[in-house]
């Protein structure tokens, strides 16, 4: 059998503050719920809305209804509640198929958790998710013409 | 094994979903850095570029794909919200037809639509 390295616990006893009952990927997936929620609710309208084109109608070109700026605020949250919900999910299907796990070691200091693949692609994801969310306001904020 | 066999389609809507409705967002959303199916220039959603995409047979069947695939990934994933709370049997079935009713329902409007505006799209383009 071979020799397994052992290194020493350099965070002592603070590093048990390092843990918490709850870890930031389970906040992510309330907030993967809210944005969820929240998208759902506007695509039902939006259903409903974009089929008045049928009729002729067209609400959301300039000058029409939803041409105010407070629509476009809220359509900007919803591209945000998109940018989020897009790759978080993809997260937690890499997660659910077990692509994201890592695999297992003996339990010897310093330990190997699912966390040392879920943290970064959590934190990879974030950023991707905070780059399309930097273009998607670039374009609301009219900068992109 | 019925409820794996939901939860399966309700990933594999999701992938499907974050390839069409990214689409829909570089097109409608982001259109002043991509400038992607907008002929017409101008805004995104404007009329006239609407009618133009209304009138590609790509954009008719892809919207109509989309509409079903996200009515099923939104009300499944709000259906499993609210089954967390371990209602009764009988809730539970409610639920499970009002969310049937209410998808074909708006699935049935919104298919509509989108036939109807590619057909008045290419009566417009034909004069």
């Amino acid at each position: 059998m071979t020799e397994i390295q052992r290194h020493d616990n350099r965070l002592g006893i603070w590093g048990w503050l390092g843990g918490g009952r709850w870890g930031i990927e389970r906040y992510a997936y309330i907030l993967h719920r809210l944005t969820g929620l929240g998208t759902l609710c506007y695509f039902l309208m939006h259903i409903v809305v974009t089929s008045l084109r049928a009729w002729g109608i067209y609400p959301w070109v300039e000058g029409g209804f939803f041409h105010r700026p407070i629509f476009k605020f809220a359509e900007f949250l919803v591209f945000a509640a998109f940018a989020y919900h897009a790759f978080n999910g993809i997260r937690l299907v890499l997660v659910e198929l077990g692509f994201a796990v890592g695999k297992p070691i003996e339990p010897v200091y310093p330990y190997k958790t699912s966390l040392n693949v879920q943290r970064p692609l959590l934190i990879s994801m974030m950023i991707l998710a905070a780059i399309l969310l930097a273009a998607g306001g670039y374009e609301f904020l009219g900068l992109a013409k | 094994m019925r409820e794996t066999k939901y939860w399966t389609w309700h990933m594999a809507a999701g992938v499907v979903i974050l390839f069409l409705l990214g689409l829909h967002m570089l097109i409608m959303h982001v259109g002043g850095i991509t400038h992607l199916f907008v002929p017409y220039g101008g805004e995104a959603v404007s009329k006239s570029n609407s009618l133009f995409r209304d009138g590609k047979l790509f954009f008719t069947v892809t919207y109509i794909l989309f509409l079903g695939v996200a009515l099923y990934h939104g009300l499944y994933g709000l259906r499993t919200i609210l089954f967390e709370l371990t209602l009764k049997p009988a809730a539970e079935k409610a639920i499970t037809f009002v969310f049937l009713v209410v998808g074909l329902g708006l699935f049935g409007l919104g298919t509509w639509a989108a036939v109807v505006t590619h057909a008045i799209a290419i009566a417009g383009a034909r004069g």
